[in-house]
């Protein structure tokens, strides 16, 4: 059979994001991936060096679009260990519920794209939907709906509203209550589940192999999670689980993503029940205008709904960092993992995979 | 799992029966939450446009523009700018909101603006207050109509708040020697800011620059606090140098006009300008060393220099860069003036005036002292050897109340004088200062370290009687509290009325009376008095300190010749020359602030007239 090369994206209906893939498929089976970013490249670790440390928080969060909380947590983190600054105690846990609430938000984000992806359009509705719902809680504490920039070394920029927790709670329970409609129309319907099994299939080795991260490894059985590994925020503060699955397939990898919302929403609840009532948010930082940092480098890692993020930042002791480096999880998902599994599958099935990988282009370009 | 039933996905039809979800603009419309970062809105009566939200703003969204209808207030660190906005470039991330130090601009809820002319994005935050065709009432608002000039009123959204603002508001605390213990001793009240804490007070300056143009002598203090907070002070004492030769001084006695106008002080402590100026000098042991600042290139004129006050000293450092000889006639044995005289050694030690005075010297200025003009040396003789001459005498003579007896009484200057540089004087156990200004303050803590030191152990009392009500006492705030702390006892409103006597003509006390008022309409000073309310303050010792006046007896026929404005200050014209060809002047006889930092602008001005005049 003749092998014909194939462009799939950046225009293309089954791509999500200025990404795109050159092909070679023989018949309708794939015999190598390329994958081809480029289409979002904004030099973002470049213009961080030419803006002060507090300068660079409405920049970072413009890394990925979908989920910005937690590239401000872990810049906010990389300065805080570069300075030394604690965080109090109660901004701490509003750290915590403030990126459990990202990764709900996230993770919805992807079941829309990925539901939308295989035709399963009812479901992506729902997905859009409460999702806004969670960025009206967003709204109501931080100001803004997509781009928050809520964080600031040293803590939060504001104390919760007034009731939000309440709101908080209400928001969560009617999203949670919808869950046996998504299991009933989604999760356990028969046509997920003959598209799904099977395909994209991520060994454990390999995943380990090839770098795989977050809900990629763990949909191999591997309880791999930065928020038990190295605990940052106030995530060891309370009891919760890793929810693990162990084909590897992009089915056991939708099923996770399920599981660890659900175990976020009841982490977030955990969160509100043991946090301080009173107390400072914020510790005070230097005057921004002026703030020096003393020379140094770090490296920080956070889990982000997608997997490990880690920050490399070094600074020479000026008013701007001197090198800004992140390892965001969809480098290594959408290059070298997404290139490797497609390999054998069928067209049909490259958007299938490449969402449950969770590729997210702008984090990959930066 | 299980196989489940293929009919399992039909539950969803339930969705069908619910109303959607999508809400259905303009009819329906999603109220932003309180905390929304939408447009900005900026309350331009409490804007200083300082321009701290243009600094921070990192998408340079924000200019700031003159508004040519705004009065500029430097004194009171008002600039006539405000800021304007671009928001084709604004990513609402409120930075601006949490940096403003007034706390003038906040965001609003408003966020429609569409319009085909993209030149209306760039837009400049009005105040509701004065832009009322922009901000309608809720009956008025249209969403059809929303845009940059059609908001809705009184919604606000995201909104400075103190807690968390980006500035530290706290100043860090100058140590101080305690009233208990500074009241027994001449030792210096104020101990001085160490490193650490010099660099951590220096780095809470935003660098707005509104102290720069409230200063009189218009320093660089912008940049020489930022040379502080990153340890360089004898960068930061080269730009003291530019402007001002007598940080030492200055560093502890000015009147620190710059922090009345620090932007810092609207909703915190005003940065402490004044102890970092302090700090710069006492960190730098050598002036010489670090300033590395050399005479002028020779012109080969001399000016001769009455008066080795702040604005004597400063002249002639300025001329002697400009490499004119320079020759320093004072009639004291130090240089200083006033300030050698009259600020008490807790507020200025003697070394402090001699560090400044000395390096002036070492530049090459002539100083000499013990020459009293008009009695060593008459003036006309000057004005015939020298190019030019400069008064910058000061005022010297203390104005006495002259009721009944204030011949018995004390004169503050002399008093004083006599403590600082003379022999000390035997002070009485109960002493009553008339005055309420700054000398009088000066006066009354003097005269309590005084006793306590003449009656250890003894019950000793000072006093003090004003005119002035408590809310308009003319002395700083600072001094009248430190002075309550030493235990000094206030009679605000009261004005004497004799000084009475006993038999053998000693001092008795003083009779008071009640003041009615201080001033009269015309807001001139004529005080007035409830003749039939009067109280009686024992003490054995007055002292006098209700101001002071020039002494111009030494210019002999001269004196006639020399021109006063209204206010009995010598007239000069923008070159800093008196009536009298080639004499110029400046200091306390010429302004009406009458300190030191005054006294500095004024040589600065004299000096560029003088350096004109010589090379005519």
């Amino acid at each position: 059979m003749r092998e014909l090369e194939l462009y799939f994206g950046p225009q293309h209906l089954g791509m999500v994001g200025n990404f795109s893939i050159t092909l070679k498929v023989e018949g309708d089976r794939i015999k190598k991936a390329d994958a081809n970013p480029g289409y979002l490249h904004r030099g973002f670790e470049k213009l961080m060096e030419c803006r002060t440390w507090m300068q660079n928080f409405p920049l970072v969060c413009r890394i990925n679009v979908v989920e910005p909380d937690h590239i401000e947590l872990i810049y906010a983190m990389g300065v805080e260990k570069l300075s030394g600054i604690e965080v109090p105690l109660r901004g701490k846990f509003i750290r915590s519920i403030y990126c459990e609430l990202a990764r709900v938000g996230s993770h919805l984000f992807g079941l829309w794209a990925y539901s939308n992806m295989l035709g399963f359009d009812t479901v992506a509705q729902w997905a859009m939907y409460h999702r806004d719902l969670v960025l009206d809680l967003f709204e109501e504490l931080t100001g803004a709906r997509v781009y928050h920039i809520y964080l600031r070394p040293g803590g939060v920029r504001r104390d919760f509203p007034q009731g939000f927790e309440d709101k908080m709670i209400h928001t969560l329970h009617s999203i949670g209550g919808k869950v046996p409609d998504y299991n009933a129309t989604f999760f356990e319907n028969r046509l997920f589940e003959k598209r799904a099994k099977g395909v994209g299939t991520l060994t454990r080795e390999n995943a380990v192999k090839w770098g795989a991260v977050g809900h990629a490894m763990r949909a191999t059985g591997m309880q791999y999670d930065i928020r038990k590994i190295e605990p940052y925020a106030a995530y060891d503060q309370v009891e919760w689980d890793v929810p693990t699955r162990q084909d590897g397939d992009a089915y056991s990898r939708l099923l996770a993503i399920r599981d660890e919302m659900i175990e976020s929403v009841h982490m977030i609840f955990k969160l509100i029940d043991k946090m301080p009532r009173k107390g400072d948010v914020c510790t005070k930082t230097p005057n921004p205008l002026k703030w020096k940092i003393p020379a140094g480098d770090a490296y920080v890692r956070c889990e982000s709904s997608r997997g490990e993020l880690g920050l490399y930042i070094v600074s020479d002791g000026g008013d701007k960092p001197y090198r800004v480096h992140f390892r965001t999880p969809s480098y290594s998902h959408g290059l070298t993992i997404l290139e490797k599994v497609l390999v054998g599958e069928s067209i049909a099935d490259v958007g299938n995979i490449m969402i449950s990988l969770y590729v997210v282009a702008p984090e990959i370009d930066r | 799992m299980a196989e489940t039933s293929f009919l399992n996905p039909f539950k969803a039809i339930k969705y069908l029966f619910e109303k959607p979800k999508t809400l259905c603009y303009p009819f329906e419309l999603k109220e932003p939450a309180a905390r929304y970062r939408g447009f900005h809105v900026n309350d331009w009566e409490t804007c200083t446009g300082c321009g701290n939200c243009a600094d921070i703003c990192p998408n340079q969204a924000i200019n700031m523009v003159k508004i040519a209808e705004l009065a500029s207030r430097p004194q009171e660190g008002i600039k006539n700018e405000r800021p304007q906005l671009d928001y084709g470039r604004c990513c609402f991330c409120g930075l601006c909101v949490d940096i403003c130090p007034p706390g003038s601009l906040s965001l609003t809820r408003d966020y429609f603006h569409i319009h085909f002319n993209t030149d209306t994005f760039t837009f400049i935050p009005k105040d509701e207050k004065n832009d009322k065709d922009s901000f309608v009432s809720d009956q008025d608002y249209s969403v059809l109509k929303a845009s940059l000039s059609h908001r809705k009123k009184n919604y606000k959204g995201f909104s400075p708040e103190l807690q968390y603002a980006l500035f530290e508001t706290d100043r860090v605390e100058m140590p101080q020697v305690k009233a208990e213990k500074r009241k027994l001793s001449f030792i210096e009240q104020v101990i001085g800011y160490d490193k650490d804490e010099a660099i951590k007070e220096a780095a809470r300056c935003l660098g707005c620059k509104l102290c720069e143009e409230a200063c009189p002598a218009h320093l660089k203090i912008s940049d020489y606090i930022q040379a502080i907070a990153e340890d360089m002070p004898a960068e930061s004492l080269k730009t003291i140098f530019e402007d001002n030769p007598i940080p030492a001084i200055c560093g502890r006695i000015c009147m620190k006009y710059c922090e009345d106008a620090c932007s810092l002080r609207i909703r915190g402590d005003a940065l402490a300008i004044r102890w970092l100026k302090r700090y710069a000098s006492d960190a730098i042991k050598d002036y010489k060393k670090a300033l590395e600042l050399k005479p002028g290139e020779k012109t080969g004129k001399t000016v001769a220099v009455i008066g080795a006050g702040p604005s004597g000293l400063s002249l002639a450092y300025f001329l002697r860069l400009k490499g004119h000889n320079v020759v320093v006639y004072d009639a004291l044995s130090g240089g200083g003036g006033t300030l050698r005289t009259g600020p008490p050694t807790y507020r200025l030690p003697l070394k402090s005036i001699d560090k400044d005075v000395n390096y002036i010297a070492s530049l090459g200025v002539n100083f000499k002292f013990n020459t009293q003009v008009g009695k060593d040396i008459a003036f006309h003789a000057l004005l015939k050897k020298y190019d030019a001459v400069f008064l910058g005498i000061g005022t010297m003579v203390s104005f006495s109340t002259r009721v009944k007896n204030s011949d018995k009484c004390l004169l503050a200057l002399d008093f004083l004088k006599e403590n600082k540089v003379g022999k000390q004087k035997k002070i009485g156990k109960n002493v009553i200062v008339i005055g309420g200004g700054n000398v009088a303050m000066d006066v009354a803590r003097e005269s309590i370290r005084l006793q306590h030191m003449q009656y250890p152990k003894q019950k000793v009392m000072t006093k003090t009687v004003s005119l002035e009500d408590w809310d308009a006492l003319p002395a700083c705030v600072e001094e009248v509290e430190e002075a309550k702390e030493e235990g000094i006892q206030f009679n605000p409103a009261w004005g004497p009325k004799e000084v009475v006597l006993d038999d053998k003509g000693r001092i008795k006390g003083l009779e008071c009376k009640k003041v009615k008022s201080v001033f009269n309409e015309k807001g001139q000073f004529a005080p007035t008095f409830y003749e039939d309310q009067t109280q009686f303050l024992e003490g054995d010792m007055i002292i006098e300190a209700i101001g002071q006046r020039p002494d111009f007896s030494f210019l002999g026929k001269l004196a006639d010749q020399i021109a006063f404005t209204k206010r009995r200050k010598v007239k000069v014209d923008k070159h800093g020359m008196t009536s009298i060809p080639k004499v110029f002047a400046g200091g306390d006889i010429v302004n009406i602030n009458l300190d030191a930092v005054t006294a500095i602008a004024d040589a600065k001005v004299a000096a560029e007239g003088i350096d004109q005049y010589l090379s005519k």
